[in-house]
């Protein structure tokens, strides 16, 4: 479902990412994880076509990411780590904007935003602004802002960052039942390691622009024999996993 | 097609929601028509047919000059960056906005020009519809810069250096007075300005002299900035984009 070889994305002089090689399944829930300026963020926005790469390969569901960008935003669902609402706007009216500009007619649209919502435990909010929603509840309209259009791949940026441990869990529930019932590809980058632990088939571990380990958390601890992720973690990268994190 | 027309419904709904915005994007020109407006027709400069042009103008400076302001917020709460991964063509992002600018400048335009004709305006109806349209052109142009440069700077930069850059812009119009008034060297200052030859064009138009130069430079040189306007505004659009 997502295939790089190589990816690379340089600023001037900055290597901000340099060679990235990474291969995900359909049906996969994958793990992203790294230390700030890992490039993490970098390689993300780079998949997401948000960002050119400087160099390498990549397919996106299939699509060529250099060839074919539009196909590839066709294709896949990002959802920010900042959210995609405006305080001050109905949330009914900018999800039927936005699946409209992926073609569907008003009445699809109407009929797609009022079956997400009511999927992700969000009934009837249509006419509310996020101003009056809690930090969940606004995560899972970003989610459902991403979902729209159906795509094969969801991409999350730091999904449940600053979300309390209830709505944490409720998240991953979210998640893995999008992937369990319609077999949607999830993406996702996270700094809290017992999230990649209990969410993710597989992680990948990214450091000074490179991926520096990979695999199932299994595979991952009993390779460094360690208890959990974070210890892995800090072997790998010689860091600890929420230094300097903002939340 | 139809993403542009969702687009621009949209923008107009969240434009007609807010009247107060509407209202104020205006309300520099209409000032200048109520309370200079008087003194000016009865200066013996010109007459009101001189001075509506120019107030025309300066609404396109102001009103579409600030449409960027928008944006400012939409890239804030990541709006923006949510349109950028649909497959929306940037050219279709960006006119979306434009031509949501360009019906409310229409609207503001033919509510100047009638508190305009009540104040003692008198202008061939052909010419003043061949003016909004040429108006709405040159708005086209001004939004789209404004979306480019709300874009570039620093966000909290874009609203004092917008509305600081407009009055030279309009000074150097002539659309408060006319630049035959003017010496040579802010002549030809003028003259390096679109706004100056949109003016005058708007003149014309309002003169009923359909076949002037003046007219001819007005429409060429607003369909120029129009056109380079948003050439520039999808570049900032599609910046860093795959």
């Amino acid at each position: 479902m997502i295939h790089t070889r190589g990816l690379t994305k340089t600023y001037g002089q900055v290597e901000a990412v340099r060679g990235i090689d990474l291969d995900v399944s359909a049906g996969e829930i994958v793990g992203f994880l790294g230390p700030n300026g890992a490039g993490k963020t970098t390689t993300l926005r780079m998949l997401t076509t948000l960002l050119r790469p400087t160099s390498g390969t990549a397919t996106v569901a299939g699509v060529d990411l250099f060839a074919d960008p539009a196909g590839v935003r066709r294709r896949i669902g990002y959802v920010a780590q900042g959210g995609a609402f405006a305080p001050f706007s109905p949330v009914g009216e900018e999800l039927v904007l936005q699946a409209r500009l992926y073609g569907l007619t008003r009445e699809e649209a109407r009929e797609r935003v009022t079956a997400l919502l009511a999927g992700l435990d969000l009934p009837g909010v249509e006419e509310r602004t996020t101003a009056t929603m809690s930090g969940g509840q606004k995560r899972r309209l970003d989610i459902a802002m991403g979902l729209l259009h159906r795509p094969e791949v969801l991409f999350l940026d730091e999904p449940t960052t600053g979300l309390d441990p209830q709505s944490r869990a409720g998240l991953w529930d979210h998640v893995r039942r999008l992937r369990d019932r319609d077999g949607l590809t999830v993406f996702l980058t996270t700094h809290y390691l017992e999230e990649a632990d209990a969410l993710c088939d597989r992680v990948l571990i990214v450091d000074h622009g490179r991926i520096v380990a990979a695999g199932t958390p299994e595979e991952l601890k009993s390779a460094h024999g360690a208890r959990t992720l974070d210890d892995v973690f800090l072997a790998v990268t010689g860091r600890e996993p929420r230094e300097g994190a903002a939340a | 097609m139809t993403a542009l027309a969702a687009l621009t419904g949209h923008y107009l709904r969240a434009s007609f929601g807010n009247k107060f915005t509407l209202a104020f994007g205006a309300l520099q020109p209409f000032l200048y028509l109520v309370l200079f407006g008087p003194l000016f027709a009865n200066s013996g400069v010109g007459s009101w047919a001189v001075l509506v042009p120019g107030l025309l103008v300066q609404l396109a400076l102001t009103s579409a000059g600030m449409a960027g302001f928008t944006i400012v917020f939409d890239h804030r709460f990541g709006v923006l960056e949510r349109l950028r991964v649909t497959p929306v063509s940037r050219v279709t992002l960006l006119l979306g906005r434009v031509l949501r600018d360009a019906v409310v400048l229409l609207i503001q335009a033919v509510t100047i020009i009638v508190a305009a004709w009540a104040l003692g305006l008198r202008a061939p109806l052909a010419g003043v519809l061949a003016a909004l349209l040429l108006v709405t052109v040159l708005s086209v142009g001004m939004a789209s810069l404004s979306y480019a440069a709300a874009l570039t700077m620093r966000q909290e930069l874009f609203a004092p250096v917008m509305s600081t850059v407009v009055i030279p812009l309009m000074l150097l119009s002539g659309a408060l007075l006319p630049m035959s008034l003017a010496p040579a060297w802010l002549d030809v200052v003028s003259r390096l300005t679109p706004f100056r030859y949109a003016v005058e064009g708007l003149r014309a138009l309002f003169a009923g002299s359909y076949a002037s130069s003046a007219l001819v430079w007005g429409v060429v040189v607003s369909l120029v900035f129009a056109v380079v306007g948003v050439a520039v505004g999808t570049g900032r659009f599609q910046r860093e984009n795959a």
